[in-house]
């Protein structure tokens, strides 16, 4: 049995304790210790019954816990006492666990750590490596997180949104440690896509897998990265492309268009061209439009500034940018962008230059700043 | 084993020699030094010295306690500031000189015209733990 097989029963298993009686933060302790343990003897001694041996071994350590904790020994009268409530659906109880670790209580690195262990079924040092931080300030954050939600009861309705905000952020994470957060991702939003029928949830898994098709185009050997319009289309995913269209037409065809659904279309055009010169962008500025009235948001109007660079030319673009704050981040990138398909060198190497200084990350201030002395080159001869 | 911090200078170090802004550089260039800088990370993680490595942004911000009840201040950038540290690197190696050769060998990265940059590294000790055995 492989590791993600493994973690797949993760949240199944917490289920059955807390159907068992067992509080939420106890329950999850009792599952990472028994999935940490399953991970060193498993190799070896595979069980033949994964799930059961699971359930068993986080039943005795919530067990031990309790007993060794004096204060929690009313609790353990209260479970002895308690008949076994009979079985829930088990996509059920996956579903409340994705609204509870996603709650609004949590800050927004809480949720991405809680669900990551809790449903994810990752360990609190894989977690840690995957976002660079000590294990110790890992497990800190998720008993931090179980404390806030520990009055949350597990039978409450939640917001899909707040589920779907957190995917979103472990998505865009990447694949920087030796967890693949964006697989891991794409996973979580699959088994919550199964466990629900809603045109959001449907949405963002259309548009991770369409993103995710691209991923051994996006960078090159060196580690480079390469922008949409030189990525070889040849290595991208069809199967995942096809798998994300799919999706995404049978959550259009609800008619309960949001923003997942609305950038999922825009990466489906991308998707749908076999070259970059056939990008269908008067089809990808409408969708902007769509997006941008959904989220109001300035960098969905940045983004569509480069759509209707590409749709009506380098000038109408440049006067899409005019309306917008020019301290927005990446502004001085597409600005560049813009001039230089404008035929502006100049002005396109100095800003090419500045956006460099101002990139969020090593792989984009490399690439901007190879931009920029591609153009001086070119100048300079 | 002692721990030695590398800070690479966006200013206030000497002036490198073979000083030419990245932006003049040619593309391949840039490839070769960015190849170059990876490849000493991997070996110096091969030989067990490599610690950790953070670039950091050129423009932050100053920020201090302005009483109770009251925001923080905020300030900057500033433009004349002289010493900005543009990343850093932590190694930890059996010896000065075993640090200073790290250093010399990470200051050879080439550059414009695919020649080292001959840049001015500062490696600055941490202090370390406080011994067992002190008398």
């Amino acid at each position: 049995m492989n590791e993600v097989l493994l973690r797949e029963l993760v949240p199944a298993v917490i289920g059955v304790l807390v159907r068992r009686g067992a509080d939420f933060a106890s329950a999850e302790d009792a599952v990472q210790e028994a999935l940490i343990r399953a991970l060193d003897t498993w190799p070896d001694d595979p069980p033949r019954d994964p799930k059961g041996w699971l359930v068993a071994v986080a039943w005795r350590r919530f067990l031990d816990a309790t007993r060794a904790d004096a204060a929690r020994r009313r609790r353990e009268d209260l479970v002895d006492d308690e008949p076994a409530p009979g079985p829930a659906p088990a996509a059920d109880d996956t579903l409340q666990l994705y609204f509870l670790c996603a709650h609004p209580s949590l800050t927004p690195s809480s949720a991405v750590a809680l669900t990551l262990r809790a449903v994810g079924g990752l360990t609190t040092r894989q977690i840690a490596r995957a976002y660079l931080v000590p294990e110790a300030t890992m497990a800190q954050r998720i008993s931090r997180a179980k404390r806030t939600v520990s009055g949350v009861r597990l039978d409450q309705p939640g917001d899909v949104a707040t589920v779907l905000r957190v995917l979103y952020l472990v998505f865009n994470e990447g694949y920087s440690g030796d967890v693949d957060l964006a697989a891991e991702a794409v996973r979580l939003t699959r088994q919550l896509a199964a466990a629900i029928e809603h045109p959001e949830v449907a949405g963002l898994l259309a548009l991770m897998l369409l993103h995710h098709a691209r991923r051994a185009a996006r960078i090159a050997p060196d580690g480079s990265l390469v922008p949409l319009a030189e990525q070889d289309r040849g290595r991208w995913d069809t199967r995942s492309i096809a798998e994300g269209v799919e999706i995404l037409q049978a959550a259009l065809a609800l008619d309960r268009l949001g923003e997942f659904q609305a950038q999922a279309a825009i990466a489906a055009l991308h998707a749908d061209a076999p070259t970059a010169e056939e990008t269908d962008w008067v089809q990808i500025v409408e969708w902007y439009d769509e997006l941008e009235r959904l989220t109001g948001s300035p960098v969905v109007r940045l983004n569509r500034a480069v759509a209707v660079g590409e749709a009506d030319g380098a000038r109408a673009g440049l006067a899409a940018l005019a309306e917008l704050d020019d301290s927005l981040p990446r502004y001085a990138a597409v600005a560049a962008y813009l001039h230089e398909r404008d035929g502006d060198l100049v002005t396109a190497a100095r800003l090419y230059a500045e956006a460099a200084g101002q990139a969020p990350n090593l792989a984009e201030r490399d690439h901007l700043t190879r931009q920029a002395a591609r153009l001086n080159a070119r100048l300079r001869a | 084993m002692a721990k030695y911090l590398l800070l690479k200078h966006y200013r206030g170090a000497p002036a490198a020699v073979n000083d030419v802004p990245m932006d003049r550089w040619t593309p391949e260039e840039i490839a070769a030094h960015l190849r170059y800088m990876s490849e000493f990370a991997a070996r110096i993680q091969a030989t067990g010295e490599f610690v950790g490595e953070q670039a950091i942004a050129p423009e932050g911000t100053f920020v201090r306690y302005d009483g109770e009840g009251r925001p923080p201040v905020t300030d900057g950038p500033f433009a004349e500031t002289k010493d900005l540290v543009a990343g850093w690197m932590v190694i930890d190696v059996d010896s000065y000189e075993r640090a200073v050769e790290l250093a010399g060998e990470l200051s050879a990265a080439p550059g414009a015209g695919g020649e080292p940059i001959h840049e001015w590294l500062e490696l600055r000790p941490l202090l370390g733990p406080l011994p067992t055995v002190t008398e």
